[in-house]
């Protein structure tokens, strides 16, 4: 285990816990671009150059904007900061230490900490992965889940557009409402 | 301990902070926030197997892990529409004030 990759792990998992326990939700979302990037460069360092400029690309760049503009959208940053825990808060924290503690047990005694994984480490340097490798395993091999996933996509945009369209009616209840076209009401 | 283990180890660590996370607040943005914090843990980990694993010339975790990114972008589009449209009907994003459907 290198330095670079405890630094990076001590980034990404602080960035993490401030993004969930800052009062701010604003800060909370910057705190979350933190880790997202410190995950990025993560994937760097294990050797997986595309994965983390894929990661840089779709997290940092538009995951976290979405998030700053539900925040601000929602008037999130006017919340009361007193408030920002639930009260079955405990009970939650509880349960998240406990599924920590089982993951732990289970990666520190398992095979994986011993035994194969640290001599398929020692003996294979980070693999040569090209670009033009990946395109061609996405075309050839998972050309399929390739498909689903444009479909997917495609739904997902539709389905986004959908939910957030502003009805008219709800606007202005007091006005005399022309019959809504069905397109809008949907 | 070597490279492996620390990956997961981290991991478990990240998704334990997105559990905790999505199960305390009470804002609906910071629950999928910690969602997305727990899909990141898991791509960690496919990222790890596929780096410390017997076979990475296959591509097999790292394929996931693209599909999973893609995935996870339509969840948080979805989902923020949803948060969005939940604020519209009820001006409210706090999880534990919406509770119209509640048996």
């Amino acid at each position: 285990m290198t330095l670079a990759f405890l630094i990076l792990a001590v980034l990404t998992v602080a960035g993490g816990v401030a993004a969930m326990t800052l009062r701010r939700l604003v800060h909370c979302a910057l705190a979350l671009t933190v880790a997202f990037a410190g995950l990025a460069a993560l994937y760097l360092n294990l050797g997986a150059e595309f994965a983390g400029l894929a990661q840089l690309l779709v997290y940092v760049g538009a995951i976290t904007i979405l998030i700053v503009f539900a925040i601000l959208l929602t008037h999130g940053g006017e919340s009361d900061p007193e408030k920002v825990f639930s009260p079955a808060g405990i009970a939650g924290g509880v349960i998240a230490l406990a599924v920590f503690a089982v993951l732990g047990w289970a990666v520190t005694t398992s095979s994986v900490a011993h035994g194969w994984g640290a001599g398929a480490a020692a003996q294979t340097s980070a693999p040569q992965t090209s670009v033009r490798e990946i395109g061609l395993t996405l075309m050839q091999r998972y050309v399929l889940p390739l498909e689903v996933i444009a479909l997917m996509l495609t739904a997902a945009m539709i389905g986004a557009v959908i939910l957030a369209w502003r009805e008219k009616r709800s606007v202005d209840p007091g006005a005399p409402s022309a019959p809504p076209s069905p397109e809008l009401r949907v | 301990m070597n490279p492996l283990a620390g990956c997961l180890l981290v991991s478990a660590l990240l998704f334990s902070v997105g559990l905790a996370g999505a199960l305390t607040r009470r804002s609906a943005i910071l629950v999928l926030a910690g969602i997305e914090l727990m899909l990141n843990a898991a791509n960690l980990n496919f990222i790890a197997f596929w780096r410390f694993g017997p076979h990475p010339e296959a591509l097999t975790g790292f394929i996931f892990v693209i599909f999973s990114i893609a995935v996870a972008a339509a969840e948080a589009a979805v989902g923020l529409a949803l948060i969005l449209a939940i604020y519209r009907h009820a001006r409210t994003s706090d999880v534990s004030e919406i509770t119209e459907m509640k048996g």
